[in-house]
Order: structure tokens, then sequence, then C-alpha cells
């Protein structure tokens, strides 16, 4: 069969273009073992089940195609509030324009110098949960990142970490390539917030894996670089404790291609998850993809998945989100809404929500919806003197709202929503 | 102020001519009714001159203060001083009502070339305006008519209305869905815009609403046309015997 042999053979081409990094003793085994479950699986190919929607050559591409540099005069992202800024620069750490990397009741080290020791607790962690996150559906590109990515943070949260640590993702040369791999680990009862921003590169690989001990908490808002012709896929994995709490939000604009892989696994009891997402896409390069994974493993647990799409000239959503509900997993209460706001008839939204569902006392719902601007709440604020593209803005904002609020920092949320609202503003010139 | 001429207007959907002829002029300061029965193009009047779209203006015209009002898109007809009060406000989840009036006040504004309104001097008006119309600051900071009841909807249109301060009101039955006090509530609320300038055009099934709005002119309208002009007797006439005996008067 011809397909099988593609996938196998990109991943042999994957392996051999990236250099395995050696060094560390602690983290050798598991690269090796990553290289290994990937030339197992193959690269991601777009009739695997789970790319139906969303095109991955690009992703997998050697080398990757170049993306223009978007200029913009805008004040970065987070940038007015109290924070540990971290930079990199097409994928790599830039000490210069970086805080000193310390804080209180938290510990962060860049990956590079983790690697250089010779015992580390990240041992426990790194491509672990990746590797976890693998069953049922194979996610090659995050196992690809294990066995290579060189750089990001290991961050121990040991208690209530004040400041964000906000990682700005800085995009320098039109050819760079980047994989980023950021390990996080929150201890019991501590608390942490992560605030990522910017394209990253004109390909970029991202993986965070955390892990929430009981009552932990983790909250995670990330807005990804308007820069038209970036590429980016992310994975994020994640494991809750007991009483934990998991909340990650996500804002994409522009770039033409945006996979993002959500995989929380709830474990212990009375845990929350709640995953987000708004994007607002225009012109037919544009292509977006949240793809969820919840699987609930204990019991009273809740997860939230909330994801709002604008689309217009031709853009395309997709939307792929999964509760699985073990047998143990009793009195577990799940949601999922998805919903795309097309804006014209050459726009695409597709959704394909799942339920798996084997424990008999559960609340699981979720919708699906795709439309367009009612007429007749345009006409309403038409009539009020509110020229008609103001009208729609507004009305837009108001969809992509309802996932904004998600966000459990007010003040984050506003940021979010100013934004959105300022960048929809130049557009009416 | 408001001049119709012999206004023709299909549905653009179906064949289906729904006004065949209008003709009213409304003077500075009037007040004027339009009485009739369901189906006779009321609703449709004030949509067609409000902007909305599905009609198809086939003859005749409209002009406020002289100004082609068919020719405008429904923000320019606002600007100009037009306002429609609906017979069912829109409520729109995720826009505050506050910040939804303030953007219309301020496009009216910036339209019309004047000066935008501060948040400050913005805020202050809506407070004072929302108070007469017991409209609390819960009302105000909910989303658009989002959960207001039928009463609570219609002061909200009389709040826009009072804060946009149009030349030339239209009122699409807005006393449907009201008990006696709110009409009362929301009676009053249109009287204190009544300044001897601003001109009124009232839609409404029932005489009751003309008892706390006080028409200088009563029309009935009838099959796309207005039949019957007179004082405010024709509502009383209209509230005593319906309209067959009108209809069978002017047939």
């Amino acid at each position: 069969m011809a397909v099988p042999s593609i996938k196998f053979d990109t991943a042999e081409t994957l392996i051999s273009a990236y250099k395995m990094p050696t060094g560390a003793k602690w983290s050798d085994a598991t690269r090796t073992n990553a290289i290994a479950r990937l030339r197992e699986m193959g690269a991601p190919n777009k009739r695997d089940e789970y790319w139906k929607y969303t095109d991955p050559s690009a992703l997998t591409a050697i080398p990757a195609a170049n993306a223009a540099l978007f200029e913009n005069d805008e004040t970065p992202m987070f940038d007015s509030i109290d924070r540990l800024r971290v930079v990199f620069v097409d994928g790599v750490y830039d000490p210069a324009q970086s805080d000193d990397l310390s804080g209180e009741n938290v510990v962060i080290e860049t990956l590079g110098d983790a690697l250089g020791k010779d015992i580390h607790w990240a041992k426990d962690l790194f491509g672990a949960l990746e590797a976890d996150g693998q069953n049922p559906v194979p996610r090659p590109l995050a196992t690809l990142n294990t066995a290579v990515a060189s750089e990001g943070l290991v961050i121990h949260a040991t208690g209530k970490v004040n400041r964000p640590i906000a990682i700005r993702y800085v995009h320098s040369s039109e050819s760079s390539d980047a994989m980023v791999h950021h390990v996080i680990k929150v201890e019991e009862g501590a608390d942490i917030t992560l605030l990522e921003s910017g394209p990253g590169a004109a390909r970029f690989n991202s993986v965070v894996e955390v892990d929430i001990a009981d009552n932990g908490g983790f909250h995670h808002v990330r807005t990804q670089g308007r820069d038209h012709e970036r590429k980016t896929v992310t994975h994020m994995f994640a494991r809750l404790g007991r009483e934990s709490t998991f909340k990650s939000f996500t804002m994409t604009v522009n770039g033409v291609l945006t996979r993002n892989d959500t995989v929380i696994e709830l474990t212990g009891d009375d845990a929350h998850a709640t995953v987000g997402g708004a994007s607002a896409g225009d012109g037919t390069g544009f292509h977006h993809d949240d793809t969820v994974f919840i699987t609930h493993d204990a019991v009273n647990c809740e997860s939230r998945q909330v994801f709002k799409k604008v689309l217009r000239n031709g853009a395309t959503g997709v939307f792929q989100g999964k509760i699985l509900v073990k047998p143990d997993a009793q009195k577990t209460d799940g949601y999922q809404i998805s919903q795309g706001l097309l804006l014209d008839e050459d726009s695409n939204f597709l959704a394909k929500p799942e339920l798996e569902i084997y424990a008999d006392d559960v609340a699981c719902s979720h919708g699906s919806t795709v439309g367009a601007i009612d007429d007749d709440t345009l006409f309403y604020l038409t009539s009020r003197g509110i020229p008609r593209q103001e009208a729609q803005d507004m009305l837009v904002l108001a969809f992509l709202g309802e996932a904004i609020e998600e966000i459990e920092d007010e003040a984050l949320a506003a940021d979010i929503l100013d934004r959105m609202d300022a960048w929809m503003k130049r557009r009416q010139g | 102020m408001l001049e119709i001429k012999n206004l023709q207007v299909d549905l653009e959907e179906e064949e289906k001519t729904i006004l065949k002829g209008v003709d009213l002029k409304i003077g500075e300061g009037e007040v004027h009714a339009i009485m009739g029965p369901n189906g006779s193009g009321k609703s449709t009047t004030s949509y067609v001159l409000s902007g909305k779209d599905g009609y198809e203006v086939t003859g005749g015209s409209a002009t406020l203060d002289g100004a082609d009002l068919l020719d405008m898109e429904p923000e320019e007809r606002a600007a100009a001083g037009l306002f429609l009060a609906f017979q069912y406000p829109v409520e729109i989840p995720g826009v505050g009502n506050m910040t939804f009036l303030r953007t219309a006040v301020n496009a009216q504004r910036k339209a019309r070339g004047e000066e935008e309104l501060s948040a400050g001097d913005f805020l202050k008006l809506v407070r004072e305006k929302a108070k007469a119309l017991k409209i609390d600051a819960d009302m105000l900071k909910r989303p658009v008519n989002v959960g207001f009841s039928g009463g609570e909807k219609k002061r909200n249109e009389i709040l826009q209305m009072a804060m946009l301060e149009p030349k030339m009101c239209v009122l699409d039955e807005t006393d449907s869905g009201l008990d006696v006090d709110a009409m009362k509530l929301v009676a009053e609320g249109v009287n204190a815009l009544r300044d001897g300038k601003r001109s009124f055009l009232v839609i409404t099934h029932y005489q009751r609403l003309l008892d706390h709005i006080k028409p200088d002119v009563v029309h009935i309208m009838a099959d796309g046309k207005i039949v019957k002009s007179g004082g405010p007797e024709l509502a009383l006439e209209v509230e005593n015997n319906g309209y067959a005996d009108i209809l069978a008067e002017v047939a």
C-alpha cells in the first residue's frame, strides 16, 4: 500500500533532517524512545482520520516553507501587566531580552540548562505525558518534538506564583523552523499562570507538558502571532490531580496553518479543566484547527470546551473535540460547544464533536453550530445609526466574547477583547 | 418634516404588493397615529421608512425635511433624525446595553460632523434619562434586551429614543405586550420628548395608547393605503365600532 509507506518515509525524512541532541543522560533514553515511536507511528498524513480536515504536509515538509515577517507597531501582547518575561527568537532562548529567570515559589530553567545536568526531576515528565497522550490517537509531531527539541523551559511551581510567566516567541528569520518543548510541574496546592504570545518562527512546533498535583492550578492564555504566512502546530498535554484546575485559552488571528492539539487527562477526583479558543480568519489561506481530547478517569470531574471561530473570504475553521469518560469516572460533567460564524458563503467550518462514555452516571452535553450574522440584529443596530461594518464587528466581538470570557483573569480577558476590537477597527480603516 | 407620497412597496421574496400608494404628511411637532386591521401595511410602512431589507419600493417617495430617505442606508436615516421604536426589540447577547447606546449616540454624532460625547458626559446623560424611565443600573449593564421583560424592552426603546434625540419618531405597536402601568410609563417617556418640534408617528391597533399619547391626526390604513384621516375622535370610533364600519363607508 502506497499510503503507509509515505507516512514512514516522511518519518524517516524528519528523523534524519533534525539532529537528536545528545549528552544529557536523563533525556537520551526518552529521545531514543521517541524516535522509535515516531518510526512506528509514521508521520501524519492527510489520509489519517485525525487529519481528515487539515492537511499536515506543510508541517512535515523538509525544508519548511518561508514565511514573511509581519511588521506592526502594536504594543506587544501582555506588556502592560506585571509578569516575568522570557523571549525566544526563532525558537531560541534569548537571555538578553528576557528577565532574570527567578521568582517566588517557582524555579525556572531553560531546557538547555536542564539537559546539561546529570539527573533532573524533569526526567519523569519530559516526553512522558506526550507518550501517554499518544493513545488512542497518535500525535507524531509531538513525538518528533520530544525527540529533537533542545529549546524550552522547565518550570517547577512549588507555591502560588504571583507573576505570570510570559513567553514571547519572536519570528525573526523568514526561513526559521523552530521547536520548543516546555515541561511544567505544579506541586500540591501550587498555582501558576503561563502566557504565550507571538508567531515563534516561519514554522513553529511547540509542546507543553504540564503535571498538576492535587489542589494545584494552571492557567494558560495564548495568542498566536499574526504573521500571515506562519505555520504552527502546538500540543498541550496536561495531567490533573485531585481538586486541581486547568484552564487554557488560545486566540488565533491569521497564519496560514494552525493546529492546536490539547490532550487532558483528569486523573484525580473533583478536578476541573477548561479549554477555550477564539479565532478569526480571513482569506482562503487561513486554516485553523482546534483538536481536543479530554479523558475523564476520576470521579466528579468537570470539563469544558468552548470554541468560537469567525471566518470570512474563504477561511476554514476546524474543531475536533472528544470527551472520553472511563468506566469509573462517575459524576462526570462534560460540556463542549463549538460554533462557527461565517461572514460569507465561501468560508467553511468543519466540526467533529465526539462523546465516548463508559460510566453510567454522567452529564455530558455537546453542541456545534454554524451560522451567519442575524439580519434582524444587524438591522436593529444600523437603525440606531451604527454603520453596517461597525455593527457587524460588534456582533463578531460579542460572539467571540463568549469564548474569551472563559479566561478566569478578568484583566487578561479584557486585554484580549480590546486587542480583538482594535484589530477589527483597524480593518474598518 | 416627514412626507410620504404615493409609496408603493412589494415584498422582495414573494410577488406580493404590501403598500399600494401611501400618502402621509407630518408637520413639525405633530403627532400622527396610524390604526388599521392586521395585514394592512402599518408595520411595513415603518420598516420601509427605516430601511429594512426585504422590501422593494416600486413607486413613490419618502422624504425627511426634503432629504430622500429611500436612497439612504439605515444608519444614514438614523443620523438624519429618523428613529423606529421596534414592535419586537431584538435581543443581542454579548453586547452590553451601555456600549450599544454609546456606540449609537457617537456614530450618529460623528455622521453629523459633531464631536463625540466623552465617556463621562455620556454616563451622566444616560443615568439621567434612564432614571426617568425607571431603568436601573443593572438593565444598562446587561446585554441589549437579553432577559428583559416585555415592558423593559419597550422602555429600553424609549431610552434609546431619548438618548438619540431624533426629529421624527416612529413607534411600531409600542403598546403591544404591555400592561396598563407599563404602557403609562412608556407613554410618559414619549410625552416627555414632545417639545413642539419633534414629530411622532404612532402605529397601534388600539385606541388606549392614544389616551396617553394624544394624537393630532389619526389615519386609518387598510389594504396598503390610508383610507381615512381625521382627528382623535376617529380613534374612538374605531374603538367603539371596529374597522368594519369605516371600511364599508370608504369602499
